[in-house]
């Protein structure tokens, strides 16, 4: 980072060292690739939907009957228990099964389920991001007043169990939606969760990076700046966010993964994605009802989310550990960051 | 000590009230539907909403309406509508299981997460250190409804090994008690135990580069009294101020967990009325698990002061 920026002698850029510390790092590469893998897997949901199963992620087939390996089999048995794996042998058609009394194909759920999943995760990751950034340019810079209004208003909702205060903001939401002048949100509208999602993560993020602003700000490189006569502006998005650069990839990363789990967590609750929309964290709490006639139901999206947020986490460690190899900064620097309480209880 | 004491819980209040506005205002004023049809939640007739429209004063100004919530959950006299009963007391009657389970589960993180860390800084770099990396990325990475369901799947239905969550009363008999419970400890504290393993890695790593550290082995300490008196010892302050906020934080229900494995305490309550859209529980709950953090953060800081004089003289002079 900045010392590295300030150490001309190999002649190479800070990235292009990163970029080769990272190259060497296989296990980081292993889990860059599952992760792409599994962006790959979620976006190949039209296909898979279209060209194979023949079906949509919210198309019930009750009454249907399938051909499975010459044989014809109910989708939904009379007892209301839904046909499990068949995997190829309808053609491709409940792959994984059907999701439960309503018979909708598990599979296409699975991958459409995903894009949800992921597209709250890297929208609301970015929304954390974004705030904390801001937040935490306008306290470190300022210092004085904003930084203590910033501050304490952080304290505070740093005071409520993430959990809590995601479900709090959650429900009220859900029930009524959000208006606030131009902008409406319905109650469904899967950009509640996002914006819940992204806003209680800001604390555990724009603490730290205003710890980290607060140390650079007296470094020479501000000084040199201010004698140039360059503004707060200036000052605050072109000498000090470039230094920060790489703290910001590694904390979305991280935020990237948590929110994820987080999601997850209140949709399972009913307080994140609101059906028709459907999320990971959604089929597992479908799935919960058939927990002993269909574990499968309960078990696939829960490792599938096991396995995007460990991608994520460990290759966030590696990307750190590229970046800036002697860094404090990790992932259990911070109290209270990262914390799975927040996601997980 | 007194002055900071008291210092610290004046502060405490201030946040607390901070909270408590908060929480007012995410319920109350978030400017979207009414709030009475919200608390009135599925059960709502127009008869109810008007009551409780008069009853929550929702025509009067914020300062007002803030007064009559906070009297209505410190009083006492909160109800659910749509269960019709009493939130506060159901809330108490939920203590004792919520904080078996939390109690439990604590003894076992702090347990695992720093004889863990403890090896893994100690071996750092070896084979036990990255096996137990793996661990503990694991362990942050699951999702624990869902890794309760398997266990659940696994050990309860297919095998019968534990039987399946629910609450029993210590006094009426303390290894059932155990018994029932041994599966949402686990199930909780494997996500702590991977998160305090690497805090206290970390944190180890740090340390050992401190001159103090080299001034021990340099008196001629053997390796394993400079790592457990002065390495490990001087690591612990870190785990203790996550320890309080997190203890804290469950306190306020392990929703998940406790709903999961149908254990009859906060978590739960809270768990029932998210699926019944039942506000008034929720706003409550939210207060009282916020309650818990501040009021642990609090005790944490002062245990600190005592414990270090740094700690307070260094408050004072700011």
């Amino acid at each position: 980072m900045a010392a590295e920026a300030n150490a001309e002698a190999a002649g190479d850029s800070p990235w292009l060292l990163a970029w080769r510390r990272l190259r060497r790092d296989r296990v980081g590469l292993g889990f860059l690739a599952l992760f792409v893998l599994i962006v790959v897997f979620v976006l190949a949901a039209p296909l898979w939907a279209n060209q194979v199963a023949h079906t949509s992620p919210n198309k019930t087939h009750t009454l249907e009957k399938i051909e499975v390996d010459g044989e014809q089999r109910e989708v939904v048995n009379r007892e209301g228990k839904p046909i499990g794996p068949v995997w190829l042998g309808a053609g491709g058609k409940f792959f994984l099964g059907a999701d439960g009394r309503l018979g909708r194909d598990e599979m296409v759920r699975l991958m459409y389920g995903g894009r949800v999943s992921l597209f709250i995760g890297f929208a609301s990751a970015l929304i954390t991001l974004l705030l904390a950034t801001v937040l935490a340019l306008l306290a470190g810079y300022y210092r004085g007043w904003a930084d203590a209004v910033i501050s304490r208003g952080l304290d505070v909702i740093w005071a409520f169990p993430v959990m809590l205060l995601a479900i709090a903001f959650g429900i009220s939401l859900a029930v009524g939606g959000l208006q606030i002048g131009p902008l409406h949100l319905s109650g469904g509208s899967i950009w509640i969760p996002i914006l819940v999602i992204g806003g209680v993560s800001v604390p555990y993020i724009a603490r730290p990076l205003r710890a980290q602003i607060l140390s650079l700000r007296e470094k020479e490189f501000v000084e040199a700046a201010v004698a140039q006569g360059a503004g707060p502006l200036r000052i605050m998005f072109g000498e000090l966010l470039p230094n920060l650069t790489s703290t910001i990839i590694v904390f979305f990363t991280l935020t990237l993964a948590n929110n994820m789990l987080l999601e997850a967590a209140l949709s399972f609750l009913g307080v994140g994605v609101q059906a028709p929309a459907t999320s990971w964290g959604t089929m597992i709490a479908g799935g919960f009802d058939l927990l002993t006639s269909a574990p499968l139901l309960t078990v696939v999206p829960s490792v599938m989310i096991f396995l995007t947020v460990l991608s994520v986490n460990v290759f966030g460690d590696s990307l750190r550990e590229a970046l800036d190899p002697n860094s404090k900064l990790r992932l259990e620097a911070h109290a209270g960051f990262a914390e799975p309480e927040g996601t997980a209880v | 000590m007194a002055r900071f004491v008291l210092r610290r819980l004046v502060g405490m209040v201030a946040v607390l009230f901070a909270v408590s506005v908060l929480t007012f205002l995410i319920f109350n004023v978030i400017p979207n539907s009414d709030p009475a049809q919200r608390i009135a939640g599925k059960a709502a007739t127009p008869n109810l909403i008007a009551s409780i429209n008069e009853e929550w004063g929702f025509d009067n100004s914020l300062p007002d309406q803030y007064v009559t919530m906070m009297k209505k959950v410190f009083s006492g006299d909160l109800v659910s509508y749509f269960a019709r009963e009493n939130v506060d007391e159901r809330i108490v009657e939920g203590i004792p299981a919520t904080f078996s389970l939390c109690l439990g589960a604590a003894v076992i993180w702090m347990f695992f997460g720093i004889l863990f860390g403890y090896l893994s800084a100690v071996r750092a770099g070896g084979l036990l250190d990255r096996a137990l990396t793996v661990f503990a990325v694991a362990g942050i990475s699951i999702p624990v409804f869902g890794l309760a369901a398997i266990f659940l799947i696994y050990l309860t239905y297919k095998t019968e090994i534990f039987p399946s969550g629910e609450y029993v009363e210590f006094a009426s008999d303390p290894l059932e008690w155990a018994e029932h419970l041994i599966l949402p400890w686990i199930t909780l504290a494997i996500v702590y135990v991977g998160f305090y393993s690497r805090v206290l890695r970390s944190n180890m790593l740090d340390a050992m580069n401190e001159d103090y550290v080299r001034t021990a082995r340099a008196k001629g300490l053997g390796e394993r009294q400079v790592m457990s008196r002065h390495v490990l010892r001087n690591s612990l302050a870190p785990i203790i101020t996550l320890f309080g906020l997190d203890f804290g934080a469950l306190l306020g229900g392990a929703i998940l967990v406790e709903g999961i494995f149908n254990i009859n305490g906060v978590g739960l309550y809270a768990f029932e009325s998210l699926k019944n859209v039942d506000l008034p529980p929720i706003m409550a709950i939210v207060l009282f698990g916020a309650f818990f953090v501040v009021l642990f953060n609090a005790l944490v800081d002062i245990a600190y002061a005592w414990l270090d004089p740094r700690v307070r003289l260094g408050d004072s002079a700011s």
